[in-house]
Formats: structure tokens, sequence, C-alpha cells
């Protein structure tokens, strides 16, 4: 959206949004420890919920102001784009606390946020094994193994026009599938344990980065391949110095498809079977016997590992594509 | 086939010059020669494979010559890699019923009486792509929706937006489980958790496409508005609107193929009667090796109608408002 070039620089709404934040804050710490009182948990009255809407109205009022100032410094302006969603996600939170806990809900319906992290806190070692067993054993191997194996097909393609034509179209069509169904045939193939979910991974990921890398091989303009021709550059150089380097927004794209689709994989192929351990089997079973706080708790170290590789791979990918017209200073 | 179109499409190298050329030209020239060839490939493969793969099973004999040993790995009972023959009868028997035995082969395979019961593959694919659709339907609309408040909300566009694009890093399919166990537990079951869970999945890429192509207008055009002094509401009907329609059909392609992934996933965790996910699990539980391929060729045929339902859509749409493809 374009903004008018007066709304550039505005700072004034900032220090009554910190005023206000700072009264939101406390008025969050408060409600905290109200609900948990015995008095007040499971039969939170009226005046309570009217205080919590109270609270949220403040915190709307001072994230609006927050998310409409435009400081002068770039530092600050991207300490504020952090900052105003993190305040969000931290009030979901909040909110989720007080409703669960205030209204008394089932803890095997809907636990609490300090509930399930009092768990996670617990079974640390479970979560540890579980994640060596399906991050480390199936998610980390099947997706390298499945993209690399795309993207050297796709430079195969790319030499030859001919299986280009005639794998790309299916290639698109494989990719819109429901791949996730071959995970009881990998299961029943490979067994029950990693090596079943990393061929489901190596399936699942292996489209996306073919279909990808083969559409980015083309990406580069005809204006540097002409130039390249004019070197007397062959194929290879070619490729090496310029139609892969240009290719490398489209991997990235596919990379960061394939991170989420290989937990997804894996965890969705422990459903059809597994050894004792890993995320998906945890998930499963503790959800048969309705503990669900370790049940989010699984959750929440597949949420963080899926952030943090996501995050890896955009870090990566600013490294390596810097040119790329989305990262130039705007 | 999007990508596909972005490519630059390289002209016939050897047109319509000389009449022999032109056997080579439909072989080589355009995509349908090298699909075919390369689908034949697979198809070679997959029963050349048939052998290797199946040999382990008791049911195998030992010995014999290589046609008997193959003829008897293309028509195993439970095999470990079905044929690809096993898998279009399974299909045919199981949407169709048992083959008449008192009629030729050809004409008692094309006859078909079909039954509605929970044994008719039809049923189950019927069962997932009921739950599917209500939840594209669901997860649509809640993505227009959001991303209709995003572009016109500030604080959401700041506080929301990066939320949404996290929760994507997150396997959301993890939670499917849990969504079906807590709507079990308060008596919802059947259609609604299954599509809850579609709709779920589905509504990012749309949010994420809407949001895209409802601000893809020109600066330019922005400002022509604004001198024309069109309110909000006009900005958005007959600017942004239109300019994000074609952001959001492409959205909705991606977004209806990944929530019948949904619906099929959903049906996993509570062990479902009906569906193809719970045809998947049973086939999975019993050793059902062909039941489980013709559940899968069941989801993908399905998937690619709803792809081309919406593709169709989008045609007449476009066709609607004047536009040209």
């Amino acid at each position: 959206m374009s903004a008018p070039a007066q709304t550039r620089n505005r700072t004034d709404g900032i220090p009554a949004a910190l005023v206000g934040l700072v009264a939101v804050a406390a008025g969050c710490l408060w409600a905290l420890d109200a609900v948990h009182r015995p008095d007040l948990a499971g039969q939170a009255p009226a005046w309570f919920w009217g205080a919590i809407v109270a609270i949220w109205l403040a915190a709307w009022w001072a994230t609006d102001r927050l998310a409409r100032a435009v400081p002068p410094a770039p530092a600050a302006r991207r300490m504020l784009d952090l900052l105003v969603p993190i305040l969000f996600g931290a009030f979901l939170l909040f909110l989720w606390e007080i409703v669960t806990v205030g209204a008394g809900v089932p803890l095997v319906l809907m636990p609490p946020p300090s509930a399930i992290g009092a768990r996670l806190v617990q079974s640390l070692p479970i979560l540890a094994e579980d994640f060596v067993q399906t991050v480390l054993r199936a998610v980390i191997p099947g997706w390298a193994l499945g993209s690399g194996l795309g993207i050297a097909i796709a430079v195969l393609c790319d030499r030859l026009p001919f299986l280009r034509r005639g794998l790309m179209p299916i290639g698109n069509f494989v990719s819109a599938l429901p791949m996730i169904g071959i995970a009881p045939i990998m299961v029943m193939w490979f067994g029950f344990d990693w090596q079943s979910k990393v061929a489901v991974v190596v399936v699942m990921t292996f489209f996306p980065a073919l279909v990808n890398t083969v559409a980015g091989l083309s990406a580069s303009g005809a204006l540097e391949r002409d130039l390249m021709r004019s070197y007397a550059a062959d194929w290879a150089t070619t490729l090496l110095k310029l139609r892969l380097p240009a290719a490398m927004p489209f991997v990235f794209n596919a990379l960061k498809i394939n991170s989420t689709l290989a937990l997804i994989g894996a965890i969705v192929a422990e459903f059809f079977g597994t050894p004792i351990l890993g995320m998906g089997f945890r998930i499963s079973t503790e959800v048969g016997r309705m503990s669900l706080d370790m049940v989010w708790a699984e959750i929440a170290v597949a949420a963080v590992t899926g952030s943090v590789f996501y995050g890896l791979l955009a870090l990566a990918e600013r490294r390596i594509t810097f040119w790329h017209p989305s990262y130039r200073r705007r | 086939m999007t990508t596909e179109a972005a490519l630059p499409t390289r002209p016939a190298p050897h047109g319509a010059r000389g009449g022999g050329r032109a056997a080579a030209d439909i072989l080589f020239g355009g995509q349908t020669g090298p699909v075919l060839v390369i689908v034949g490939v697979i198809l070679a493969i997959w029963y050349a494979a048939c052998l290797p793969m199946n040999s382990g099973l008791p049911s195998m004999p030992a010995e014999g010559d290589l046609a008997a040993r193959y003829q008897a790995a293309w028509s195993l009972e439970r095999p470990v890699l079905p044929s690809p023959h096993q898998i279009v009868m399974e299909l045919r028997v199981s949407t169709c019923g048992r083959l008449p035995s008192d009629q030729p082969f050809w004409s008692a395979f094309f006859s078909c009486e079909i039954r509605w019961t929970p044994r008719n593959l039809l049923f189950h694919a019927w069962t997932t792509l009921s739950s599917t659709l209500v939840g594209f339907l669901m997860g649509g609309l809640l993505g227009v929706v959001l991303a209709v408040l995003i572009v016109h909300i500030k604080t959401l566009e700041k506080s929301l937006l990066p939320w949404i694009i996290a929760s994507q890093t997150v396997p959301i399919l993890a939670v499917a489980p849990i969504v079906i166990v807590v709507l079990g537990s308060l008596g919802i079951t059947g259609l609604i958790p299954k599509s809850i869970i579609s709709a779920y999945l589905c509504f990012f890429p749309v949010t994420i496409g809407m949001v895209k192509g409802l601000t893809s207008p020109h600066p330019i055009d922005l400002d022509l508005m604004r001198t024309y002094d069109a309110s909000a509401w006009a900005t958005f009907w007959k600017l942004r609107w239109p300019a994000a329609l074609p952001f959001l059909f492409a959205s909705l392609k991606v977004a209806i193929a990944i929530s019948l992934v949904g619906a099929i996933v959903g049906e996993l965790p509570t062990g479902a009667q009906a569906g193809l996910g719970a045809r998947l699990l049973t086939g999975s539980y019993y050793g059902q090796t062909v039941q489980i391929w013709a559940a899968l060729i069941a989801a993908a045929a399905l998937a690619a109608l709803a792809v081309a339902a919406v593709g169709l859509a989008e045609r007449i749409t476009v066709a609607a408002l004047g536009g040209r493809r």
C-alpha cells in the first residue's frame, strides 16, 4: 500500500502507546494472579470478564498506535515491526490462559498454557527422544534427499528438453495430489522405523523441488543468456554462473515449502505405524489417553522446530540471494 | 500447469516443413508425446518391479521360468507392489461390484451396478469429498474475510499477518487429532470436525493470495480512484476486488488440494468408518495393499477433479467479466 508522504516518520503515538502498554501489562498481571485464586478459578464473575474486555480494548488501542507509528530510525522501525506481532501473540496466550482457567474449561478439552508449559518442562527427556526420532532421523534426511533429488532431476530436465516436456506436466499434476496417502504403503515397504518416514518425506518433497527448480532455471533474462553466448560459454558454465544463481529464489521457495511438508509427512506417517517413539506416535497415543497437555507440548516442540527450520532457511536465502529485488532497501 | 505456462515455450524447431517430420513433431515437439512416453516408461518400470518387490512373499513360487514368475507376481492376493491392472480391477470391483462371470470379460468390465453401501469406494470418496467441500467453503470464506480485514486495518496487518505466516511453519496436521477429539468429546462428530481441519489448512493460501491480490493494483490506479474521491467501498469493489480475482483463483486451486489432504488426515486419528482416509487406515491394518492403492488413486482423481472444477469456475468468471484467456 502506498503511504502518502506526510505519514512518514510519525512518532507522536509512541509515548502514549508505551504508557498504555505498561498499563495493559499491569492489568494482565493482575488478571493472571486473580484468575488463579481459588475463589475465581472456574467461576469468574461478570465483572472479571468486563475487566478482561477493558484490558483487551486498551491493548488494541495501544497496538493500533504502535502499528501506525513510523519512527525515523530504520532500527527502531524494525524493532517495532517485531514488537507488534510479539505483543499480539503474547496477548493471545494471555487470553487463552484467562479463558481456560477463568471459565473452568476441563483439561481434556483445552489445557491452559501454564499447564502445557509445566508438562513440557516435566517431560523434556521424552520430548527430546521424540525430537531425535522424528526430526533428526526422518525429517532432515528425507528433506535433504527429496529436495536434492528434485533439484538434480530438474537440472537433468534442463539438459534434456524432452524429459522436461514429459516430466513437468506430470510433476505439476503430482504436486497437487494428496501425497500423504502414500504413508501406509511406505510403512509397509520400509518397516515401522524411520526409514519409512524418510521415504514418505522424499516422495512428498521431490516434486515441489523439481517443479520450482525447473521454473527457476528459465528465470534468467534473455539478455544475460545472450551475453553468456557471446562469451562462448558452454552449457555447464552458463548453468553454474548464470542460471543456477538466478534460480536460487525459486529453489529456496521450494526448500521452504518442503520444510513444512517434511515435518507434516513424517508426523502423519507415524500415525500409520511406528516404534514407540516419535512426535506423531506421541500425539496419536496421548490424544487417545486424553492427556491433551502432552499433545500440546508436543505441538509446541513441533511449532518451534518448524519455525527454526524455516528461519534458518530464510537466513540462508538472504545470504545467497542478497541481489534479489525483494531484499533491496526500500 | 501454472509454472509451465510461465516457461518460454520454444517454437517447434522444425515446423511444418517436411511431411516426414510430422510424426516426429507429434512425438517430440509438443507436450503430449513426451508425457505419453514418460508415463509408458513409468508403467514399464512398475510392471518390471513387481517381481523383485514381491519375490520375498511366501505365496510366490520359488522356481519356474521368468514368464510364469511374472505371471504370479502380477496377480498376488496381497502383493507388496500390486500391478497397475490389479489396481484398475480393484477400482472397478469396489465401485461397481463383482464382475458378473456369465459375460465375456470386456462387456462384464463395463457393465456397472452401483450399490450405495459402505463397501463401495464411491461411498468413501463422497464422504471425503463432502467434508472437503464444506471445509473448502469455510476456509475460503475465512481466508477472503481475513485478507480484506488485513488490507484495510493497519493494526491487523502488523499484528496478525506475521502469525498467520508463522502458523504455516507449524505442522498444522499435527493439530488434527486434537480438533477431532475435542469436538468429539463435545458431541460433534462426522462431517464438521473434518471440515474444520480442512478449513484450517486451506485458509492460509487464500489469505496470502488475497492480501497480495488486493494490494496488487498499481499506485497510479489507487491515486486515480482518490482523484475521483471514491470511497473505500467503491475502491474495493471497482478496483481491488477485480484485481485480486486472478490471485484468488490461483490460491483456491492450491487450497482445494490441501483441504482434501486435511479431510483425509482428519479421518485417521479416530479410526473413522467411512472416507478415503479410513480406507487407507483399514487397508494398512489388514495388509490390503490393493485397497490402499485404489484409495490412493481415488484420492488423486478426486484432487485432480476438484482442481479442474476450480479452473472451470475461473474460466467462467473471467469470461463473465469480459476478460480473455
